[in-house]
């Protein structure tokens, strides 16, 4: 495996396939928080540092645990269930060692549970076959992907607020007319994979 | 047994999900791109919703406050599993379609959102027809958006022909960005259609109904 080809991991999982506009995982937070460019913020980096960790930990339980034991079946539950752990103890460590970060990503760690995200990621890596390696950097990556389409979107959501919109299209509808238009953008990338 | 029926007709318009309430969009986006496969999704989160809904009422008063979600995600997880292998055996070619959003049922914030404000609460023939009502809203929601966007991309719904040969397919309603425009401008009509509703019923000077499932 050579340089270029986890550059090109990279580029894929942070723009072709971003992993909010091309593949739909983690579109509730995706338009719940992003009505602010700091909770934004907060919410991308408490992504990035959740999906990493159980992308990593997801990989591990798969593959020393669920299929020597042969309990492949069992791997909805079993990752739903080290994610849920997970981030309460990611909640926890970060509240001791530094509670600046806790104020900042604090209340953001709670969500990421039902966030589709982050259990996405943890199937496709199984699903692609990823070595350890390739699912540290896709887990990464795609996280990056979440939080630079989080805070774009949110940046273009604060000019929206102050503009004439339509009654019926206020809020959540012109917010998804606007994904889809940056999403039409973000297909643009496509030729570069 | 009114009770029920309400429980049961809530879902379908007043709190329809994901245009009433927004949850559960992205099984919604991803899987519409044909009515038939949105129609498999919403059968399959029906499923698990009336039978997550039915055990955790049933359950409401054993399990202990403080690890009651960690206790619903189990309850779903499990149902979840049973679909997996279900579509995997017997509906091969949906399964696939579906790909990811099999095993993402868990994480559907409807069903753990109802499990929490609904099935906690309420006793278990309530909460099976609330799961029942939101289920079978959700289905409809996806099929309608399925349709549209099958509709306008390919010109057949449910693979049948509708718009004709020289129908020159409109090809962005099936690809990523078209998911977002079509569901927004869905959810804008409903809000008009909304307005207009309470604006009759304000005219005529009565308290509003409790659902015109008519007008779907």
């Amino acid at each position: 495996m050579s340089i270029s080809y986890y550059l090109l991991l990279i580029v894929s999982a942070v723009l072709v396939n971003n992993i909010l506009l091309a593949q739909f995982l983690g579109n509730c937070p995706f338009l719940g928080v992003s009505k602010k460019m700091e909770t934004a913020i907060g919410m991308g980096m408490a992504v990035i540092f959740v999906l990493t960790l159980a992308g990593m930990f997801t990989w591990m339980i798969s593959h020393f645990l669920l299929v020597p034991l042969k309990l492949d079946y069992l791997r909805t539950i079993a990752f739903i269930l080290v994610i849920a752990s997970l981030v309460q103890f990611v909640e926890m460590v970060i509240r001791k060692i530094s509670p600046t970060l806790y104020q900042s990503l604090g209340i953001f760690l709670p969500l990421i549970t039902t966030n589709c995200a982050v259990l996405g990621v943890a199937l496709i890596n199984i699903d692609e076959g990823y070595f350890f390696l390739e699912t540290l950097i896709f887990s990464f990556a795609s996280a990056v992907g979440f939080a630079l389409a989080l805070i774009i979107f949110s940046g273009i959501r604060e000019r929206i607020d102050l503009g004439p919109v339509p009654k019926p299209f206020q809020g959540t509808a012109i917010g998804l007319i606007t994904a889809g238009l940056l999403s039409m953008a973000f297909f643009g990338f496509a030729g570069l994979g | 047994m009114g009770k029920v029926l309400a429980e049961f007709k809530k879902g379908l318009w007043d709190e329809i999900a994901p245009f009433r309430l927004v949850l559960g969009l992205c099984p919604a986006l991803a899987v519409t791109t044909e009515a038939g496969n949105g129609l498999g999704m919403g059968l399959a989160v029906t499923f698990v919703l009336t039978c997550s809904n039915l055990l955790v009422s049933a359950l409401r008063k054993i399990i202990p406050d403080q690890v009651r979600i960690a206790a619903y995600i189990v309850v779903i997880a499990s149902f979840v599993i049973i679909v997996e292998l279900v579509t995997q055996a017997y509906f091969y070619p949906l399964y696939k379609a579906l790909g990811v959003f099999v095993p993402l049922i868990v994480v559907n914030c409807i069903i753990l959102g109802r499990a929490e404000a609904f099935a906690s609460k309420n006793p278990v023939i309530e909460s099976m027809a609330d799961g029942l009502g939101m289920g079978l809203g959700f289905t409809l929601s996806l099929v309608a958006l399925g349709s549209v966007r099958e509709l306008l991309g390919a010109g057949t719904i449910f693979g049948i022909q509708i718009m004709g040969k020289s129908y020159l397919p409109f090809l962005l309603m099936i690809v990523p960005p078209g998911a977002f425009i079509a569901l927004g401008v869905m959810l804008g009509f409903m809000n008009m259609a909304k307005t207009n509703q309470q604006r009759i019923s304000g005219l005529q000077n009565n308290p509003a109904p409790c659902c015109n499932v008519s007008s779907t």
